[in-house]
């Protein structure tokens, strides 16, 4: 057993000089969560960011989706699609606490700046409800084109932008009006859209089309359309969904869906630099708080891949629970 | 005869193997060519173009060329393996093996040193497969580089071991043609090198059971394991056991008072 001894004795070596490492550096890790929806089984999988363990499986309503945390990062908010709520899950108790109303079938939302304002996509009546947190009520309803789906709130806050797939549109919708001001046409079947930090730009990303459309906020002009070429993936396989840009604003990270790929695509010269093999249907992902770390969602292989946002690299996948879909970090 | 003497022996041993080895081009190259085309073009066109499932040692989803690496490093040592048993013909047919044998030392230890030259033959090719397989994006951990080496001897004992058995049943050199199609091809076509058992169980019962009883497999997956800093205890169990019967056989096979050789008329020099 000359072997076991010496790979035993190996990893002892490199225990001691990764511990060793580590207390030179007496960088105080903040300990953070992750929590995956489960849109099949129902449930949010609670796993320990450092460990990658379950910590505890949530059951909650029918058909979970988006996720979006609370600007105090003490909720959850939980589209259940088939409930047609939105549940509030209490982080410290992993209870759900509330239910606010959100109109037919909630499928993604954002929250505004001020963390007081969800803006909701209706996928089956074409509108978005904007729900007031605090009191819990509807205040307002936005038409827009057919299934909107992706929602994002630009970090100045005066903009809310949501997608809808049918029409293969991304509409700007001034906050204080509640008017779409502009439609951008974009690739079919656009699905999820996120802003710049700066708010100059908002990447908005088409499944069918299997293209990411990063527009000017200032002029509503497309910039460019990224498109995705993996060789021997067939094209059809290619599908673009959640994207992650880097809070330096130097890296996006698209899921392109069946094709099993988390693309990493420079955000200044929006040119592609690498496909990372995940699992199976990768929907959408979030960042560890350091950034060094990528979570993604994969809805067939209901899994989690680990992605080195530093080194880009696939470095584990964790099982998770049915048909996972959605990730957010949390404290 | 002191340890000296023995060192003498071995050493010497070694040196006309690796000479070989280096004098015989043609072998030197065809080694190191032959695992880089079916990295390079069976594993392009097998492509499993949407990852191959995690299976341990891996943490998560490996393209295929990954997956194969060490089934192809294994392939290195069976035919180094089987290579010397080779050399063990031909030194018979022209009688350098004669003057080997009649040396003093025993000949468990003869035999022990022309398998240990043979096996530090293969594990250089195998480093310098790994190093050009590397720019095909196929990189383990560094430290994996070096949890490999004893896999590696372990491995390359036993299929040398097995060329030594082979060796014995061997009458002349054309027949190693036959020990291609009947040794090397099927354990390396039935083994985990090129496909995952899990998914070979899915395909063919028999073929999965063939595949686990099959010693390459085992070879395979100890190199696969200890190349990703695991230890795969049972398939470490498997072939040392391996290890220990082919040996046997191999010291029997070619004892001349009761080996193979004798039923066959003292061998064919």
């Amino acid at each position: 057993m000359s072997f076991a001894l010496r790979t035993a004795a190996l990893r002892a070596a490199l225990l001691v000089s990764v511990a060793a490492g580590a207390m030179l550096w007496a960088h105080p890790a903040c300990a953070f969560r992750v929590f995956v929806s489960n849109e099949k089984d129902n449930t949010i999988t609670v796993l320990d960011g450092a460990s990658l363990k379950i910590l505890q499986t949530v059951a909650v309503g029918a058909r979970p989706r988006g996720i979006v945390l609370s600007k105090d990062g003490r909720s959850l908010y939980i589209c259940t699609s088939d409930a047609d709520h939105i549940e509030v899950l209490d982080l410290a108790s992993l209870t759900v606490t509330r239910t606010l109303p959100s109109n037919p079938d909630p499928e993604y939302m954002a929250l505004s700046v001020d963390g007081k304002t969800l803006y909701v996509a209706n996928e089956d009546n074409s509108q978005v409800s904007v729900l007031d947190v605090t009191k819990g009520e509807i205040t307002s309803e936005i038409p827009v084109g057919v299934e909107p789906e992706g929602m994002a709130v630009s970090p100045d806050g005066r903009t809310v932008l949501c997608t809808s797939e049918t029409t293969s549109m991304a509409h700007f919708i001034d906050t204080v009006t509640h008017q779409v001001v502009a439609s951008v046409l974009v690739g079919t079947r656009p699905r999820f859209a996120v802003f710049t930090r700066d708010g100059a730009r908002v990447w908005v990303s088409s499944e069918v089309a299997g293209t990411v459309a990063v527009i000017d906020t200032a002029t509503h002009r497309i910039i460019k359309t990224i498109r995705f070429d993996l060789p021997d993936v067939p094209t059809a396989a290619i599908q673009a969904v959640g994207i992650n840009l880097s809070e330096d604003g130097r890296t996006a990270f698209v899921d392109l869906g069946p094709a099993n790929r988390v693309a990493v695509v420079d955000a200044n010269d929006l040119a592609i630099e690498k496909y990372l093999l995940v699992g199976q249907r990768v929907w959408h992902g979030a960042f560890s708080p350091d950034q060094g770390t990528l979570y993604v969602a994969n809805g067939i292989s209901n899994d989690m891949s680990v992605i080195d946002a530093r080194a880009l690299e696939v470095t584990q996948s964790v099982p998770v629970g049915q048909s996972p879909w959605g990730i957010v970090v949390a404290p | 005869m002191n340890a000296g003497a023995y060192w003498q022996c071995l050493s010497g041993i070694i040196r006309r193997e690796g000479l070989r080895w280096v004098h015989q081009r043609g072998r030197f190259v065809s080694a190191l060519v032959r695992p880089l085309v079916w990295l390079v073009i069976f594993a392009a066109g097998f492509h499993f173009v949407l990852g191959v499932s995690i299976s341990p040692p891996y943490r998560t989803y490996i393209p295929y060329e990954v997956y194969i690496a060490p089934g192809l490093a294994g392939m290195i040592q069976l035919f180094n393996g089987m290579q010397s048993s080779l050399s063990m013909v031909y030194d018979r047919e022209m009688g350098s093996m004669r003057t080997l044998m009649v040396s003093p030392f025993p000949r468990w230890f003869l035999l022990m040193g022309k398998l240990l030259a043979g096996v530090a033959v293969s594990i250089v090719q195998v480093y310098i497969f790994l190093a050009i397989a590397w720019f095909w994006n196929i990189r383990p951990p560094l430290t994996g580089y070096v949890a490999v080496l004893p896999a590696l001897v372990l491995s390359g004992l036993m299929l040398g071991a097995l060329g030594l058995v082979l060796s014995s049943f061997i009458r002349q050199l054309e027949n190693f043609a036959g020990v291609m199609n009947f040794v090397i091809f099927p354990m390396f076509f039935t083994s985990a090198a090129l496909y995952p058992l899990w998914r070979v169980q899915q395909a063919s019962l028999s073929i999965y059971w063939a595949s686990e009883i099959n010693p390459f497999t085992h070879a395979v997956e100890l190199i696969r394991f200890a190349l990703y800093d695991a230890f795969n205890p049972v398939s470490a169990l498997v072939v040392c056991a391996y290890l220990a019967l082919f040996l046997g056989a191999a010291v029997v096979g070619y004892d001349p008072g009761r080996g193979f050789l004798a039923r066959r008329g003292g061998g064919a020099e």
